[in-house]
């Protein structure tokens, strides 16, 4: 039991480390829908 | 008399104070500032109401011939009407320039975004969550009729191990993220209809903020754990002829019986193969909605299924379209993954006895070793007494 109780606090710290990881390289959805992204020029 | 007079007197007064202009004419006014258009002269003349001769206006009717060209500057629009313009932009056959800059900002309307919202609040919900429904209902169904499958002759009290930590890791991470998925895709999809009448909008806002924060970040565990079981699991899940004997025996399930079986029989090779092939595909069309028109997949994929099928599937693509694609496809792929999963918790949980044990704790009793992975156990036992004996 304590491999599936390591395994979901592995998925949850995936999901915490996911986002910081992607921004690092630009490639966050968040990132590509704002309005930083879409702007006027 | 005097009242005819009187009348009289009355009535030419009243026409000068209406037409006090009659006696005057308008100077002929010189419009080429304003290209033959009315100037301010003849706003104020006509304030003053002089009498102004319309001509000027009323005969300017245009000139086809002095149009600016097409190419040119503020040039006419040749042979399309501004109706045939807005038809273009409705039906997305124009190329404009726009000011905001992104992706699919040149299509200014699409209006597959109806279809598409009828499809997924419609049938999308409808069947996918009959399809959830039913499973549940049925295994309910069949464990009231069959009951659990027990070990034959009980447990030997011997355990042998069956999975190693790592393949329970692997299995627990895919597993434990695909509820987190399932369940916040369910609120994602579902709640606005289901939930937020019950919750209220604020609550459910919190909710929803919530699922698809984790949705869209606890992918990645379940795509490194579908990775890693497949990687594991590969050459124990390729099909061969023991697979069809156990399958013609009902996994003996029905009959009773203890179809012969290595590490994983054909039952589990299935739920093997429904996980890594709708596994794949519902974690590609995942990446295409985490990444708003980065990667579009169904244009090229329709070209390629009308290549071998010869079907007439559309190949040009908005972005948008694209996008709404790839959200009834994961939806879809992800209700079916659902429902097979559903099968596979309960055959290893509540199904059958001493099941759980072989991803809890990766020991199982021998006796049913030996009555559900036979061949495995015999492979086993041939390896440790190999090592014993060298």
């Amino acid at each position: 039991m304590k491999v599936m109780v390591s395994a979901f606090v592995a998925a949850l710290l995936i999901a915490f480390v996911a986002p910081v990881i992607l921004n690092q390289f630009e490639w966050s959805s968040a990132e590509l829908t704002s309005s930083e992204y879409v702007r006027l020029d | 008399m005097n009242f005819r007079l009187f009348g009289a007197a009355i009535l030419a007064l009243a026409t000068l104070v209406f037409n006090p202009a009659w006696a005057q004419e308008v100077p002929s006014a010189d419009r080429t500032a304003t290209g033959g258009a009315q100037t301010l002269e003849d706003i104020l003349a006509r304030q003053k109401q002089m009498e102004i001769d319309e001509s000027f206006r009323s005969e300017n009717l245009g000139n086809p011939a002095n149009a600016q060209p097409i190419t040119g500057p503020l040039g006419t629009l040749g042979g399309r009407s501004d109706a045939d313009i807005w038809r273009a932009i409705r039906y997305d056959k124009i190329d404009p320039t726009t000011q905001a800059k992104g992706p699919a900002v040149d299509v200014l309307i699409q209006d597959g975004g109806v279809e598409w919202y009828k499809l997924r609040e419609g049938p999308v919900i409808t069947y996918g969550g009959s399809a959830i429904i039913a499973i549940i209902v049925l295994l309910a169904i069949f464990y009231f009729v069959r009951g659990k499958v027990k070990i034959e002759g009980g447990r030997s009290g011997v355990t042998i191990e069956r999975f190693k930590a790592m393949e329970r890791f692997g299995h627990w991470l895919i597993s434990g993220s695909f509820i987190a998925l399932a369940l916040t895709g369910l609120i994602t999809l579902m709640g606005r209809s289901f939930l937020m009448p019950v919750m209220g909008t604020g609550a459910f806002s919190v909710l929803a903020d919530g699922s698809k924060w984790l949705h869209d970040n606890i992918a990645w565990a379940f795509m490194l754990g579908l990775l890693l079981t497949c990687v594991m699991w590969l050459k124990h899940n390729i099909p061969n002829k023991l697979d069809w004997q156990w399958l013609k025996a009902g996994g003996g399930i029905v009959t009773n019986t203890h179809p012969s079986a290595r590490k994983f029989n054909a039952g589990q090779k299935i739920v093997f193969w429904t996980v890594m092939i709708l596994g794949f595909s519902v974690s590609l069309s995942g990446l295409s909605l985490l990444f708003p028109f980065q990667m579009p997949l169904f244009a090229e994929t329709f070209s390629f299924i009308n290549g071998i099928l010869g079907t007439d599937l559309p190949t040009t693509l908005t972005p948008q379209e694209e996008m709404q694609y790839a959200n009834i496809w994961h939806a879809s792929v992800a209700f079916l993954m659902m429902v097979a999963i559903i099968a596979h918790i309960y055959i290893g949980t509540i199904g059958m006895e001493g099941a759980f044990e072989a991803m809890g704790k990766g020991q199982v009793d021998i006796e049913w070793a030996r009555q559900h992975h036979d061949l495995w156990v015999e492979e086993i036992e041939a390896k440790q007494s190999k090592g014993e004996s060298s």
